[in-house]
């Protein structure tokens, strides 16, 4: 087979998932406390997109990956550090409000039109590529508005797995409830898939990849396009972190045999 | 005046899941507490006659369906063509409908498609002086949001579990046929199957009372020095087949298998909890061997009452995110609940 991608990758950024979160009202909205001083990470769902984007391209020569990425741009530049290195892309940055409390709808339309705007964009090669839900806003909806934007009929959300036959049509994965995934069969380009897990571990850092890729980034990053969001029609009555922690009961010094018959009385109840 | 619209797909036997009654409640009270309003329902299947009766007594006052073939797969094209028709003809402003992996993958397209908004992971949603708010979370379970739209179509997608299920009787309901034309292009993707492993392989059981959560300390070295990767497999599929438990785990613990070590044969992401994982619903939940870092909790939002067996007084459930910590060898407590468990059977 020697088809020829183009794989976009739509990949945003969100705190680091060990830090601790508060809300806090800001002119705009609700935002998080120290929201630019929290360390960010690129959003874990869509990584693992940019992972399985890059090892498709390495399998079929000539193919390309792109990450497009929305988000203020010196969080952006601290995250592309770190992700530069991992796999092989060139960066669409778009400068804006990275948060989870932004529409759906206003950054899916800022994407879509960052990903027609890239140069020799052909849909019949086109495969657009994200995470299934963020860790911010976590709906699953913005890709889905991108894929609507393009023209893409073919949506795929939940995605462990991708399989490109020698016919060119694709065979995806889907994740569904209960444990279980869904086969189906789609007979070609363009196609977007929301990814979960899939199955490739997060690549180590290279450095090679990083300097390449970094001739590309800093380019990208300086003429981000600035972007406003309006949010008009949303107003939030209250964000609020849940209610009152447990009160831990700890026990320390119970016999193994004790603990079980504790365990066995309360499963039963 | 808002119309609201319950919007199901039907199950491969042509019946309404109890994700659907759960969303046709919202709907309802919705319907109830907004004074000018009407409720209506739309459906989508290969025939939805029978689920349209099984809800026939709801305070519904119209029925619409997309009915055939074509519309029996959970695909893209098809469901957002048919959804699309559905709200266009029946003018919905409000449209509740389950979060179904079906729903969920086309909704917020459809909403893009009609210049609407969507919010999904619903699970609450109320009026007030006519006035609709939604409650959801954001950051992966970590803060709990209200907001309202002034937009319409509104799509709301509630998260199956968070809601009772619409108990309403049923009769004989007189549907409208919305007729949906379909191109080429819509059918480029055929659902083939389902991949699913063996029925008594399979370890997620959503409906179980209870979730048994393994961390990655089943893998480690033990007091001896040594791991006990066999034994710990052996306790964990013993206890899953005495308790019918569904099983949950951490990601160190489901990443294992991508490192070449020695893992839990039965494990795969599909079973991870938290961040990066699921936010299951059960009433019960049990962790072993998890230290019940914050990705992991958040995972557990869900879980009403909450126990963790681990070595550590200090680890993570000991600071409020576990009602009871059993500071303890799993690998003994567990050896325990079994033989009491296979002697209760
Ligand atoms: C971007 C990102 C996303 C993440 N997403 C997730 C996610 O979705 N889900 C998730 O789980 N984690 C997630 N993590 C990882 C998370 O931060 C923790 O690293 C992980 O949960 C730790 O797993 P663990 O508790 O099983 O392992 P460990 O931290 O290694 O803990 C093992 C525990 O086992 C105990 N133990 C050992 N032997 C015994 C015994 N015999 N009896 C009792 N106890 C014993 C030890 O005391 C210890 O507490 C994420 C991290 C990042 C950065």
């Amino acid at each position: 087979m020697n088809t020829v991608y183009q794989i976009v990758v739509c990949a945003g950024i969100v705190p680091d998932p060990l830090q601790t979160l508060e809300p806090v009202a800001s002119p705009s909205g609700p935002a998080l406390k120290n929201e630019m001083m929290l360390p960010a990470v690129l959003d874990p769902w869509a990584s693992h997109s940019l992972y399985e984007a890059a090892n498709l391209a390495k399998h079929l020569p000539g193919s390309k990956v792109w990450l497009v990425s929305l988000g203020p741009k010196a969080k952006l530049q601290q995250v592309m550090m770190t992700v530069a290195q991992k796999v092989p892309f060139e960066l669409v940055a778009l400068d804006g409000p990275g948060g989870g409390f932004t529409e759906a709808a206003e950054v899916a339309a800022m994407l879509a039109e960052a990903i027609q705007a890239i140069p020799g964009l052909d849909k019949s090669k086109l495969l657009v590529f994200g995470g299934w839900e963020s860790a911010s806003r976590g709906a699953g909806a913005t890709m889905q508005m991108v894929g609507e934007r393009l023209g893409i009929m073919d949506q795929f959300q939940g995605v462990d797995e991708l399989k490109i036959a020698a016919d060119g049509s694709l065979e995806i994965l889907e994740r569904i409830e209960g444990g279980k995934h869904q086969i189906s069969k789609c007979a070609g380009l363009p196609a977007l898939l929301g990814w979960a897990t899939g199955n490739l571990p997060e690549p180590k850092n290279n450095p090679q990849i990083g300097m390449v890729n970094m001739r590309t980034v800093m380019p990208a990053l300086q003429k981000a396009k600035p972007v406003k969001f309006a949010g008009d029609g949303l107003s939030f009555v209250n964000v609020a972190l849940p209610k009152q922690l447990r009160e831990t009961r700890i026990v320390k010094d119970k016999s193994p045999d004790d603990v079980a018959k504790e365990i066995i009385e309360w499963i039963k109840k | 005046m808002e119309t609201i619209l319950l919007l199901a797909h039907t199950e491969t036997d042509g019946s309404l899941a109890q994700s659907a009654r759960e969303a046709l409640h919202v709907a309802a009270t919705l319907h109830k507490s907004v004074a000018v309003s009407q409720l209506v329902v739309g459906l989508i299947g290969e025939n939805v006659q029978s689920a349209a009766d099984a809800i026939a007594a709801c305070p519904a006052t119209k029925y619409f369906g997309v009915i055939g073939k074509d519309f029996s797969q959970s695909r893209y094209a098809t469901d957002t063509a048919a959804a699309e028709a559905i709200c266009r003809t029946s003018g919905a402003t409000v449209v509740v409908a389950p979060a179904t992996s079906r729903w969920n993958r086309v909704l917020a397209g459809v909403a893009q498609r009609l210049g609407g908004h969507v919010d999904t992971h619903i699970n609450g949603v109320s009026a007030n002086d006519g006035k609709i708010a939604v409650n959801r979370w954001y950051y992966r379970q970590r803060m709990e949001a209200v907001l309202n739209r002034k937009q319409r179509p509104w799509f709301m997608l509630i998260d199956p579990g968070s809601q009772p299920a619409c108990q309403s009787r049923s009769g004989t309901a007189s549907i409208k046929n919305v007729v949906v034309e379909l191109s080429d292009a819509c059918k480029r993707t055929t659902v083939i199957g389902v991949r699913e492993p063996a029925a008594d392989a399979q370890t997620i059981r959503p409906d179980a009372q209870l979730l048994f959560v393994t961390g990655a300390g089943w893998t480690k070295k033990q007091a001896d020095g040594q791991p006990h990767v066999p034994e710990a497999e052996k306790l964990i599929r013993g206890f899953l087949q005495l308790s019918r438990a569904s099983l949950g785990s951490s990601k160190s613990l489901v990443d294992q298998s991508g490192e070449g070590q020695a893992i839990l044969s039965f494990l795969s992401h599909l079973n991870q909890i938290g961040q990066t994982g699921a936010t299951p619903r059960h009433p019960k939940g049990l962790s072993t061997c998890c230290h019940g870092e914050e990705p992991h909790t958040v995972g557990w939002r869900f879980v009403a009452e909450r126990r963790a067996i681990n070595l550590d007084p200090n680890c993570g459930w000991a600071r409020g995110k576990a009602d009871v910590l059993y500071v303890a060898d799993a690998f003994k407590v567990m050896t325990k609940v079994n033989e009491l468990l296979a002697a209760k059977t």
